[in-house]
């Protein structure tokens, strides 16, 4: 179960390089948190449970409910065009993704000596390094934070694969992130939204040698 | 003891937060300062005993923050000097200096810390209470300089997150749930050398956003340049030495495993790539704060290299921290002086400085000497000991490269200073103000302490730096 659960993580992954509308991307994000409810709910079963319910409420709560109702608050309030402008074709940007993919296969299959388990590392990897190629090649604010949001998801499924051994670190890191994710990228995009016209990183120019 | 600490500086943030009236924000300041000074005192005394389980006395964090405390004196009183020239409201104080204690606490915490996770919470909060004071004078500028800032870092501290997690999963097989540097540096001996590579590359690069290195250095310099002056002064020196310990510790931790040999070749690489991207930059640099900024850059990547080239080069690289904080202190310091006078910090609107503010030129010229590495600087003594480490390592061609970077670097920052205190343009705009001698009393004495450090350092100091560096391969 967990197996196809990932599979369908890393397929909302390529997913998203074709999406063309801000508002499916908030959806995949919605999507890729019900994911990782279900993987954390079969994942995390035997270990206390407060942590347990914490883990289980910052993924249904958080990821799948408060975090795209309030993007989508962010894109109503600052009139943003919904179209999410990348710099590269959506064709390539699929390419793109399938290898990084397929990378992060290969790699899952060449590390040797500590029993990590392979379908959580490629996941774990594919989503780092897809957030990553979101943020590079989106034009809009916003669009950063939602590639950060997928490397954040990227690493929890990372800290799933260690979650039973060490709980209380997996929840400090979470509630920082989330604290981060949420409070301060928030505000400052609100921020951004109200003193240029749009949120676009053409806007953050300015500071340069 | 140390819990009182955190309770009692918390409480006088707090406190500062509600405040609205001028006296009562200065006694608290003061009040905040005293506690900063006792625990810095205390933590002196009780060296190397364990207080609680996360938090250590150790000989690297004190010496930090006695860097830390000393800096934060100077740090509020200029702080104070460039409020009250800005005429900001009382509320807007009010979220500037508690944002400031919070830091100053913030970082006494990331130094003691001996326990991995809680030395990666509180890089985090530092991001978190610098980015408020970045922020501070609300203009579009600021908002861009904060947003990459808080970004770059965000995703900088998920990196190492990302390694500590693997630390985690490598160390699950050993059975070693505690996560003080202690403890896992004797577990590393069973971990597979290429899986200790990867971590050890993610923790480095998450650091790096901290410290200035090279694949990370863009994080700071935008936000220098639209930081107030004081804050500034921070987050060029007391937050690079954050990720500096950060760094440090890590690679004390590995430096017993067989990577060690690998891991100084990284570092050598990212202090070389410095060096030689904040040479290039100042060649063309026109922005004084920004010309500072990638001094600073050039300044990490030769403590890189010093840890790297190992043996006198560990001591020589805390050493060099150590005494780049104080010099680099009293340059923004004066920095902000600079700015009441010229309204602007573009170097080439600006010139004659000695005849505008002598003891201000003054401060100018000692700098001058002191960060270029010349003779009675301390900076001199710690630059010929890195460079000392990397020839009896035999790093000869490493050494070439640094010499031939670093003198570009020497003639940029000469040829921008010797501007600004020489030149005879005509034309430039009348001063506003006169300048005061008493503000540049702060700077003349951080300086002095860098000439004194050098010439003839206490006793204490080298014993503490010794004990530092004591369980490093020889």
């Amino acid at each position: 179960m967990t197996n196809i659960l990932l599979i369908a993580f890393v397929i909302s992954l390529i997913y998203i390089g074709i999406a063309n509308r801000l508002s499916t991307y908030i959806n995949i994000l919605a999507v890729q948190g019900i994911i990782l409810f279900g993987v954390s709910f079969i994942e995390l079963i035997q270990i206390n449970t407060v942590n347990f319910i914490f883990i289980l409420f910052e993924t249904i709560v958080f990821k799948t409910i408060a975090i795209p109702v309030f993007l989508n608050y962010v894109i109503k309030k600052n009139h943003i065009v919904r179209e999410a402008q990348p710099f590269l074709p959506d064709f390539l940007s699929v390419v793109i993704i399938t290898c990084i993919v397929l990378g992060s296969f290969i790699l899952s299959n060449v590390i040797t000596g500590v029993s990590v388990r392979k379908i959580f590392f490629l996941a774990a990897v594919s989503a780092l390094l897809s957030g990553l190629f979101i943020i590079i090649t989106r034009k809009k604010v916003v669009t950063h934070i939602m590639g950060y949001l997928i490397m954040e998801n990227g690493v929890f499924i990372l800290s799933l694969s260690a979650g039973n051994k060490m709980p209380m670190l997996v929840n400090t890191g979470i509630t920082l992130d989330i604290f981060v994710s949420v409070l301060v990228l928030g505000v400052f995009v609100n921020r951004i939204g109200n003193t240029f016209e749009e949120m676009s990183v053409d806007n953050l120019t300015n500071l340069k040698d | 003891m140390f819990g009182f600490y955190l309770i009692i500086a918390f409480s006088i943030g707090i406190l500062t937060f509600l405040n609205r009236n001028k006296m009562v924000r200065i006694v608290l300041l003061v009040l905040f300062l005293i506690v900063q000074t006792s625990i810095t005192i205390y933590a002196y005394c009780h060296l190397n005993e364990d207080n609680t389980r996360f938090f250590k006395f150790d000989a690297l964090g004190v010496i930090f923050l006695c860097v830390l405390t000393i800096l934060s004196f100077t740090t509020v009183y200029h702080s104070y000097i460039y409020l009250r020239h800005r005429n900001d409201s009382s509320r807007s104080q009010s979220i500037y200096f508690t944002s400031l204690i919070i830091l100053i606490m913030v970082m006494t915490c990331a130094y003691l810390a001996s326990h991995l996770g809680v030395l990666w919470v509180f890089i985090e909060l530092t991001t978190l209470s610098v980015a408020v004071l970045i922020y501070h004078e609300r203009t579009p500028l600021a908002l861009e300089a904060t947003w990459k800032y808080v970004f770059i870092c965000s995703v900088g501290i998920t990196i190492t997150f990302i390694g500590i997690i693997l630390l985690s999963i490598a160390l699950g097989e050993t059975e070693a749930v505690n996560f003080s540097f202690k403890a896992i540096s004797g577990q590393l001996s069973l971990i597979n050398a290429s899986w200790l590579k990867t971590i050890f590359l993610f923790m480095i690069v998450g650091f790096c956003t901290k410290m200035g290195l090279f694949p990370m250095h863009t994080a700071a310099i935008d936000a220098h340049t639209v930081a107030p002056p004081p804050i500034s002064a921070f987050i060029s020196t007391t937050l690079m030495n954050v990720g500096f310990i950060a760094i440090f510790r890590t690679y004390t931790m590995f430096s017993h495993t067989t990577i060690l040999h690998w891991m100084n070749m990284v570092l050598f690489l990212c202090g070389i790539i410095s060096v030689i991207v904040s040479a290039a930059y100042l060649l063309k640099v026109n922005h004084l704060k920004r010309m500072s900024a990638y001094s600073s850059i050039e300044h990490m990547g030769l403590a890189a290299i010093g840890i790297a080239s190992g043996g006198i080069g560990y001591f020589a690289a805390i050493f060099h921290m150590v005494l780049h904080a104080f010099v680099k202190a009293s340059v923004f310091y004066q920095i902000e002086q600079f700015h009441r006078n010229f309204r602007t910090y573009l170097i080439n609107e600006t010139g004659n400085y000695f005849n505008r503010n002598l003891p201000g030129a003054m401060v100018f010229l000692l700098i001058l000497i002191s960060i270029t590495a010349m003779p009675p600087s301390g900076i001199f003594v710690t630059e010929f000991w890195i460079f000392k480490a990397l020839f009896t390592s035999s790093h000869f061609f490493i050494l070439v490269i640094v010499l031939l970077f670093l003198s570009i670097a020497i003639y940029s920052l000469a040829k921008n200073f010797l501007h600004i205190l020489f030149n005879q343009t005509q034309g430039l705009l009348p001063a506003i103000e006169k300048p005061k001698a008493s503000e540049t009393l702060s700077q003349f004495f951080l300086l002095a302490l860098v000439f004194y450090l050098g010439i003839n350092p206490p006793a204490a100091m080298i014993n503490l730096l010794n004990e530092a560096v004591a369980n490093l391969p020889k």
